[in-house]
């Protein structure tokens, strides 16, 4: 089923990923996806952000609680000139808290537990390293959506090396616990024989890295395969949400070459993936009127013909002709220049318009995300567009 | 900034980091030394700012500009295996893909420091006067440069650890190495680049060489033709009544303002940093901002700001 506008994706759908390249704007965006849906139907939505600008998180009234659901309430929402039909609640990823929580809930005792919890391994992986973020994200949405809770689930996903590392997440997650090595590795440690397969692995891996790493590492792993089976069964129910019918992904991008480019290829993968798109959402575009032809005509014949412009302007307005003049003269030029620009992003967007059955231009803004009332005028722009 | 021999070009996505990088490194080139261009997550963007092709962990010369390579951390453990163990590795371990992969997911900072180790290993052996390298985003940057340091802290003994040592020494040396932090003049990139610049002091002992504001717009106006322009737009005197001036209009305001809240950015930029940090700037590039042709321009560009 497909939805031919960003409200009606909020009204049919129960999660929605915004995801894109880094620096578009994907956070504010899907703050604003949210605002729309609770000022156009009632129920209860929920944004999830992973790492929210530190004013973009002000204007939330996320106070950095490891975790916690915040909800904004009416009269924070009707100051910000928005009229709430449901309510508008947002959260923030902890990622040390949420991984500590996955391992408290699969551990089989108390004991494993602490042994994982206080492993300078898993400690350095949760902590340090950003690829387990990918995993993390897409659990937390899992169990926020398992609580029943929420008419809507609105994701922003985690800034990545690669826009699509968070969808393989889950697989390689299960991948990894069913993996040979694994087992080959955690043989020796349960007091069986070293098998014959194994041996110039483990050779090596301890010239390399040292027994006593390996062993830490051997501990950590055979902690962690006692969760083997739960792991792998939230990792498929992850995955089977991802491409369930009442979730959509939103690509967010700028009209720009470079992020468009990754864009199109996260829309293909989504595509060959069987997910569906929901919509492509352009940022920051240059107002309509930069690429039309008559701007073309009109900066020319100001550039040519400034000084005939710049009397009548100076003989209405009062104002020194030199100025007008040069005033003048500089605007013919940005023009010229900003319609480059714009006359490129049209055609971008001509481009891509295919690629998504819904397709929204959204204007760049002076204060977007600084504030909930830029956020409500972004969720105004997108219940607008078709 | 351009006298080390090691710079890790970083900033937050979409903020041209690659561009930057790549300027640089033709800079460097163009001055005569022989450069080392590296891209560490193999997009192909640095490849393609040389219009160098397709290039892989064997570096490719440019004719007039640096070689360029792109990390494969596979083949850095293959290289690295063939230098430091006697036995011929590749026969040995047959399923030496596999068997990387576990290692590295099962130890975290391997596949940094299989990173790291390569770039540090050309600046030592001296292959190259200069290596510039296209490193990770912010965000993930601080685990690229602190590998060493995070299996110093984990592996005892082994191989790793007998050579995190001179990593190390090459790393903290701010002769040797620098960062360099590329922003925009918007907000979240400025935010993320004073937030990196300060955990890179604090948590390591590496330089940061400098920041680069990159796509900075030309000031259109002083404050009185600001004013003069703004009684022009609300009156429209003359043929600019005429409809196909709407988008004249548009594109100037549209100018000025992006103009304006790009140097409230910069300002805030400059109060956060620590004094005496060399700060450059590059122009927007109106016309096409990619290719050899853009990154000819943005080492010239460079050259007038660094040199």
């Amino acid at each position: 089923m497909t939805t031919s506008s960003v409200r009606g994706l909020t009204e049919t759908r129960e999660i929605i990923l915004c995801c894109g390249p880094g620096g578009v704007g994907k956070t504010t965006i899907a703050a604003s996806v949210a605002m729309l849906a609770a000022i156009s139907s009632p129920g209860r939505v929920l944004v999830l952000t992973i790492d929210p600008a530190r004013r973009l998180a002000d204007a939330l009234g996320l106070k950095g609680i490891a975790n916690d659901v915040t909800r904004i309430d009416d009269a924070t929402l009707a100051a910000a000139g928005a009229t709430p039909r449901g309510e508008l609640h947002c959260a923030m990823l902890d990622m040390k808290q949420s991984w500590d929580d996955l391992i408290v809930r699969h551990a089989p005792d108390d004991r494993t537990a602490s042994r994982i919890l206080s492993n300078p391994l898993y400690q350095n992986i949760t902590g340090r390293f950003v690829q387990s973020h990918d995993y993390i994200a897409m659990e937390r949405l899992l169990e926020l959506h398992a609580t029943g809770e929420w008419d809507l689930i609105v994701v922003d996903t985690p800034p990545t090396r690669n826009a699509l590392d968070f969808l393989d997440a889950p697989a390689r997650m299960a991948d990894f616990f069913s993996s040979r090595l694994l087992r080959w590795l955690i043989v020796p440690a349960k007091g069986g024989l070293l098998g014959f397969a194994a041996r110039p692995f483990t050779q090596v891996a301890d010239r390399i890295l040292g027994t006593q790493f390996l062993a830490d590492i051997t501990d950590f792993f055979l902690s962690l395969q006692s969760m083997y089976g739960g792991f792998v069964e939230r990792a498929r129910a992850v995955s089977r949400l991802l491409s369930d019918e009442r979730t959509s992904f939103l690509v967010v991008s700028t009209p720009e070459p470079a992020p468009l480019r990754e864009a199109e290829f996260f829309l293909r993968e989504l595509a060959s993936r069987r997910y569906e798109i929901g919509a492509l959402v352009l940022n920051r575009a240059l107002p309509p009127t930069l690429s039309l032809a008559a701007t073309e005509v009109a900066s020319d014949e100001l550039g040519r013909d400034t000084a005939s412009f710049a009397t009548a302007a100076a003989d209405e307005l009062g104002l020194d002709v030199a100025t007008a003049e040069r005033v003048l003269g500089v605007a013919a030029h940005a023009t010229r220049e900003w319609a480059v620009v714009a006359r490129r992003e049209a055609a971008a967007r001509d481009r891509v318009a295919h690629e998504a059955p819904v397709v929204v231009t959204v204007p760049s803004l002076d204060d977007e995300v600084g504030s909930l009332a830029g956020i409500f005028t972004l969720a105004g722009i997108l219940g607008d567009a078709a | 900034m351009l006298d080390r021999r090691l710079l890790f070009v970083t900033g937050k996505g979409g903020t041209g980091k690659t561009t930057i990088a790549a300027g640089l490194a033709w800079l460097l080139a163009a001055s005569g030394r022989r450069v080392l261009a590296c891209e560490v997550d193999a997009k192909g963007d640095l490849a393609a700012a040389f219009e160098a092709g397709k290039v892989g962990f064997e570096p490719v010369k440019v004719p007039g500009g640096p070689s360029v390579m792109s990390m494969d951390t596979e083949a850095s453990l293959r290289e690295y295996l063939k230098l430091h163990l006697k036995i011929p590795v590749v026969g040995r371990i047959g399923p030496l893909a596999a068997a990387f992969d576990f290692v590295a997911t099962a130890a975290p900072g391997v596949r940094e420091i299989l990173t790291v180790g390569k770039l540090c290993y050309e600046v030592r052996e001296r292959t190259y006067d200069a290596v510039v390298v296209d490193a990770a985003a912010t965000g993930h940057v601080l685990g690229q440069l602190t590998a060493p340091e995070a299996i110093n802290g984990l592996v005892k003994v082994g191989l790793i650890r007998s050579q995190t040592g001179w990593m190390l020494d090459i790393l903290n040396d701010p002769a040797t190495t620098g960062v360099v932090v590329v922003t925009t003049p918007e907000e979240m990139p400025v935010v993320e680049t004073l937030e990196l610049v300060d955990k890179i002091r604090e948590t390591t002992s590496i330089d940061v060489a400098g920041v680069v504001v990159n796509r900075t717009l030309p000031e259109l106006f002083g404050v009185r033709d600001e004013a003069a322009f703004a009684s022009i737009a609300s009156a429209r005197p003359g043929r600019l009544s005429e409809p196909g001036f709407d988008g004249v209009l548009d594109a100037t305001r549209h100018a000025t303002s992006r103009r304006r809240l790009g140097a409230e950015h910069v300002a805030t930029l400059r109060r956060g940093l620590p004094e005496g940090l060399p700060v450059a700037f590059q122009p927007y590039l109106f016309t096409r901002a990619e290719g050899l042709r853009a990154t000819r321009q943005v080492a010239a560009s460079l050259a007038g700001e660094l040199t």
